[in-house]
């Protein structure tokens, strides 16, 4: 358990962190995000104490750490860097065994550690033991990385933006991993992110900060649902759009707004030709004032259709329409629940405004669940 | 050919020269290397300091070699003594300069694993910092080693013996080939210390810090 207890720390007449207070569970994974400068990273390093509050203090697991040896507390706690920063006159081996080493363990007791470890992320030991980092990857570099900051088996694990660098397949697969070693070894980890989607995909719990104060603590689900504040919104972005969510669209935002149209008047080969050139299979009929009538198919006009006759014989009455400032969700409903394919939105004069299809009903759904979509 | 019988005849007495000129090259940079690094080391933690003390070790070192070495004769006379005394304070400047950026210039990201991950602020130290600010310390070494090998031939002068002996007798003789017994000898002890620093450069530098091949 880590406690931040009304922690004060300014550089000079600027303050960083204002007055934080914040409890974090032993074994959670919790996100510290926020825009640059917000505080997030001093947070960090105010655990290890590699920086020192002016005020207040940290406890961890009851303990007051602000008067303890600051080496002997480091050496209880992983530290994963965003450089990375694996000594590079250092074999992969005797980085992992940095911190075994200098709590003593015997060589044989840090040659099982790098073993075991390095079968964690699936790096076989033979292999890649008594490499040098200049002679990894840099996604290897950071696994490494990660594993040293393991090597002690420290309860606490620290990284600041420890895959910022990395492309984001790799960044992908790293986050994966280290939240799968998580569970599986119970860590609590802090992370420090300005990435909101690697805050969401990794996070127990996200704590937001802004100028030195935390905005928002909650979990994922709860930070998505109810942004305490418009900045924490702006950084969910395409997250959340509450719009979407909280209040009902009208089915006017989800129509297409390029329909078909034929006359009453217009003759049978006449609307095909229309249909073949527009590569549809229907179009909507309408009247001298540009009313709705219905819907003509193909098959209608194949059925029954007699050449030289008026479309409006073969007009389909049953077509679904709505109203365009109806809600969508009940165009979808109506859609959803019938076997046509679309449900066209009529204006107040029952003029033709636009066209919902399954698509765009599909495309909406997708949206509203995963924010904008190209296609 | 006066020239080579000449070395023929004197090969010993002059091959006890070079002996004394390494000597003295040895100990001065000995010397140095012992006051230099750890001051160097220092300066980086007192980074106010680190300005002033290499402005003041660089006008040292502007200080013209014969004038020093008239200083040393008033203040601790004649011979072997005044002459290493004067060397030291010449050989300090690079290793000074070289120690204090090698460890300056080590990636911050290094030394702040370092520390996170726990090590003392003397473990941090030797098996970070100092490994991998080897190459430019020993290359301040290097060029300290090859000046000291020609002002050491100045020394002579004030009774420190060595090559400058030869040269020194050749110019109160008018003497060119006395001057040349002394100065190709040195010319070659330079390049000698040169290489076998080099070498030595090599072997000590981290594994992981060569170029992969």
């Amino acid at each position: 358990m880590i406690e931040f207890r009304n922690v004060t720390k300014r550089y000079g007449r600027t303050t960083i962190l204002d007055d934080v207070s914040f409890t974090i569970e032993r074994g959670q994974f919790v996100v510290l995000i926020g825009p640059s400068g917000c505080g997030k990273t001093t947070t960090l390093r105010t655990i290890n104490r590699l920086i020192e509050p002016k005020e207040g203090t940290l406890f961890i697991d009851g303990e007051d750490v602000t008067h303890q040896n600051p080496v002997e507390l480091r050496r209880k706690i992983g530290y994963v860097i965003q450089q990375i920063g694996l000594f590079p006159n250092m074999t992969v081996e005797q980085n992992i065994s940095v911190v075994p080493k200098l709590l003593k363990h015997s060589r044989a007791e840090c040659e099982a550690i790098t073993r075991d470890l390095l079968a964690l992320v699936d790096m076989p030991y033979e292999e890649h033991a008594g490499k040098y980092p200049g002679q990894l990857s840099g996604g290897q570099q950071q696994r490494i990385g990660v594993l040293r900051a393991l090597a002690a088996s420290p309860p606490i694990v620290l990284m600041d933006e420890p895959f910022g660098a990395l492309d984001p397949v790799t960044r992908e697969s790293l986050q994966e991993e280290v939240k799968r070693i998580q569970r599986k070894l119970k860590k609590t980890i802090v992370f420090v992110t300005h990435d909101m989607d690697e805050a969401l995909r990794l996070a127990d719990t996200i704590i937001f900060m802004d100028k030195g104060k935390i905005l928002q603590m909650a979990t994922p689900e709860e930070m998505l649902q109810h942004p305490a504040d418009p900045l924490i919104k702006s950084f969910l972005g395409r997250h959340t759009d509450d719009e979407a969510i909280a209040a009902p669209k009208k089915a006017e935002v989800f129509m297409k707004r390029r329909v078909y149209t034929v006359h009453e008047n217009a003759k049978t080969l006449e609307s095909i030709e229309r249909m073949r050139k527009r590569e549809v299979n229907s179009l909507v009929v309408i009247d001298d004032d540009e009313r709705f009538l219905g819907t003509v198919s193909i098959e209608a006009i194949k059925e029954r259709g007699k050449a030289g006759h008026p479309i409006r014989e073969y007009i389909n009455g049953e077509t679904l329409t709505v109203h365009r400032s109806d809600d969508a969700k009940e165009a979808f409903d109506k859609l959803l629940s019938s076997s046509e394919n679309y449900v066209i939105v009529l204006n107040d004069d029952r003029t033709v405004a636009g066209i919902i299809t399954r698509t765009s009903t599909a495309k909406a759904m997708g949206e509203a669940l995963w924010g904008e979509m190209d296609a | 050919m006066k020239l080579i019988t000449l070395f023929s005849s004197n090969w010993h007495p002059l091959l006890s020269s070079v002996g004394t000129h390494s000597m003295l090259v040895i100990i001065s940079v000995g010397l140095g290397i012992i006051i230099a690094v750890p001051l160097g080391i220092l300066l980086t933690r007192k980074s106010g300091a680190a300005p002033i003390v290499l402005a003041a070790a660089s006008m040292v070192q502007t200080i013209p070699g014969l004038v020093m070495l008239g200083f040393a004769l008033v203040l601790l006379g004649i011979g072997r003594k005044p002459a290493l005394a004067t060397l030291t304070v010449y050989s300090i400047l690079p290793i000074l300069q070289n120690t204090y950026t090698g460890i300056s210039e080590v990636p911050f990201a290094y030394t702040d694993a370092a520390k996170g991950i726990g090590m003392t602020p003397m473990q941090v130290l030797f098996k970070v910092e100092l490994p991998l600010a080897v190459a430019p310390i020993i290359s301040g070494i290097r060029t300290s080693a090859v000046y000291i090998v020609s002002w050491a031939t100045l020394a002579g002068m004030i009774g420190a013996g060595g090559l400058g002996d030869w040269i020194w007798t050749g110019l109160a003789t008018y003497n060119t080939d006395y001057i040349l017994l002394g100065a190709i000898p040195s010319a070659l002890l330079a390049l000698l210390f040169s290489a076998s620093i080099a070498l030595l450069e090599r072997l000590l530098k981290p594994r992981g810090l060569r170029r992969i091949s």
